[in-house]
């Protein structure tokens, strides 16, 4: 329940950042040089008070945080939606049609799963370029993997059950048994999963941007704000890079509190 | 099993080769190398006088099989940036990302493999539940940011450790190594510890859950009627059937430590390959990274390799042969 109350939350900030935010952090025009580095709770010349301090150029932590949310769970959502959709179908298809297809599928599934999902990323931003884009079709590419052999795993078993025969029986065509029959039945791991992928995308957006492999300067996510507090920290600047590491951990926390409690609900064995 | 044993090898070998066509593939026709090899104020005599020096000018297959020849030689080019050969490059860097791989390892081991013990022989305690809570949060806490935090409390206010580098270092087996000075040690400490916190989780997790699951077997409760000790039954029936799952997985993280260690060794500028390959990648040295690439390919092949091996020597039941 925690977990479902604090990501509706976080959900909402990052929805309604451009509203609540003190100050359009992309609008270069907005922010004052002069207001650069201050401490939480400065105020500005304007009497904007920066509850989180700001960073070197002058921007407000506090909206630099709102504005970046929306890009960690853009770039988290798409990324493991878009490899959900095609490890899926990657996965019933071996399933179903079995044989050398599926053989084929589940060496190269194997191949994938060997190599961690941060070399597979790397190797893609190396062969790609930099970008949140690009990062976004990096950790699409480095976890389709996941879903594909737990998807097989479960089509598997499902088969073989009677309904499918019963489909079969009927005669309708392939893609219907495949989408309308055997897919609804596979799709509680696949859900448990995504929400799991969703915060791993999001720490490793985090952890390429603050690589300097993601977003650029000018658009901060949060792995990006808490890259330019680094050369600040030594300093003892804290606030830039402490408060968007705070902000990015209770997001990958919720959302994992939340497929916990998914994977509860969704099996029945648990139960 | 010696028949087995050689067909893994082809398929390592196989899967080696799959790879090197992707990287190549990826590195020479999804991106273009013309661009980033060629000065964009070049002439055109100058451009095709280049194109011809790497031979890009030659058709694809003919490229992959250069490529091919200089990677059973070692030879990935010079960097573009340090004008020297990109393997030695790398290699020289080896002894520095091991050094941590291996010390995180360590600890990780070192506390997650006792504390899982203790969480899944005691699950009721409150101090199991805190460990257990402890360990999601060593899941959540994005590495990068945990780095950070420990600069900021050890190296800035509390003045403890060194913030960043190697420290002094060594001569061990021809290679320079920090853990042998005391001065190394201290700025091995923090990087290692960084590195370790995300397997220190995954091991006690794992541990625990192996524990829970050997202990309602027959053959633990038939040694509790024996009347062993509960020492006795904890360190060799329990633990010795613990190490099938635990052995595989510390070899796989092993590997993903070397590729995560590019976050490590970014933030504490620690100089080892992933620092390199970060580099390489914002400057486009594109021997470096292909060198880099095709390095970890055969490492985790290699790993791989090696945990299959080890399976038939841990555990008679499995045999390559049944699965193959």
């Amino acid at each position: 329940m925690v977990g479902v109350i604090l990501l509706t939350l976080i959900v909402a900030l990052a929805v309604l950042a451009p509203v609540i935010a003190p100050q359009n952090p992309y609008d270069l025009t907005q922010l004052d040089i002069l207001d650069g580095r201050l401490p939480p709770g400065s105020e500005s010349f304007s009497g904007l008070v920066y509850h989180l301090g700001t960073d070197s150029q002058g921007r407000d932590i506090l909206s630099g945080i709102l504005y970046g949310l929306r890009t960690s769970l853009i770039v988290g959502v798409l990324s493991a939606f878009a490899a959900a959709i095609i490890g899926t179908t990657v996965g019933l298809i071996a399933a179903y049609v079995g044989g050398r297809t599926e053989s084929a599928i589940m060496r190269l599934v194997d191949l994938q799963l060997s190599f961690p999902t941060i070399l597979m990323a790397l190797m893609m931003l190396a062969i790609l370029g930099k970008g949140v884009l690009n990062v976004v079709i990096a950790l699409i590419i480095a976890e389709w993997a996941t879903y594909a052999r737990t998807v097989r795993g479960t089509a598997l078993v499902e088969r073989e059950k009677e309904y499918i025969e019963a489909a079969e029986a009927f005669r309708l065509p392939r893609w219907r048994i495949l989408f309308r029959h055997l897919l609804p039945n596979c799709l509680a791991p696949v859900i448990v999963i995504a929400t799991m992928q969703v915060a791993r995308a999001i720490g490793l957006e985090a952890t390429l941007s603050f690589l300097g492999l993601g977003a650029s300067v000018t658009e901060p996510s949060l792995g990006m704000l808490i890259s330019t507090g680094y050369q600040y920290l030594l300093t003892g600047l804290y606030w830039i890079s402490f408060f968007p590491g705070i902000a990015l951990l209770i997001t990958i926390v919720s959302i994992n509190l939340v497929g916990d409690r998914l994977r509860d609900v969704l099996n029945p064995r648990n139960a | 099993m010696a028949v087995s044993l050689i067909r893994r090898l082809i398929q390592a070998i196989f899967v080696i080769l799959a790879m090197t066509v992707i990287v190549f593939v990826g590195v020479n026709v999804i991106g273009n190398p013309v661009d980033i090899l060629i000065n964009p104020d070049a002439n055109q005599a100058e451009r095709l006088r280049v194109i011809a020096h790497y031979g890009l000018d030659q058709p694809l297959w003919k490229q992959y099989m250069l490529f091919l020849q200089g990677l059973v030689h070692g030879d990935f080019g010079n960097s573009f940036v340090y004008g020297r050969p990109a393997l030695s490059l790398i290699l020289e860097r080896l002894p520095a990302t091991l050094e941590l791989a291996i010390s995180a390892l360590l600890i990780a081991i070192v506390i997650g493999l006792p504390l899982g013990l203790y969480a899944g022989l005691y699950p009721n305690r409150i101090s199991s539940r805190l460990i257990m809570s402890g360990s999601i949060l060593g899941f959540s806490l994005p590495t990068f940011w945990v780095g950070l935090m420990l600069i900021m409390v050890f190296a800035v206010e509390l003045r403890w450790l060194p913030t960043n580098g190697r420290g002094a270092t060594a001569e061990f087996l021809g290679a320079q190594w920090s853990f042998l000075t005391r001065n190394g040690l201290s700025h091995l400490l923090l990087p290692a510890f960084n590195l370790a916190l995300f397997k220190t989780s995954l091991i006690l997790r794992l541990t625990r859950a192996g524990v829970q699951e050997v202990l309602p077997q027959d053959y633990i409760k038939f040694a509790r009627a024996k009347g062993l000790s509960e020492r006795r039954i904890v360190f060799v029936h329990v633990l010795k059937n613990l190490m099938i799952p635990l052995v595989t997985i510390i070899g796989l993280e092993f590997g993903s430590l070397i590729a995560f260690s590019v976050v490590t060794e970014s933030i504490f500028a620690w100089p080892g390959m992933g620092k390199l390959i970060i580099d390489s990648i914002n400057l486009l040295d594109r021997p470096v990274i292909v060198a880099y690439l095709m390095m970890m390919v055969i490492l985790f092949v290699g790993l791989n390799f090696i945990i299959d091996v080890c399976y038939t020597l841990l555990d008679p039941r499995v045999r390559l042969d049944a699965k193959a």
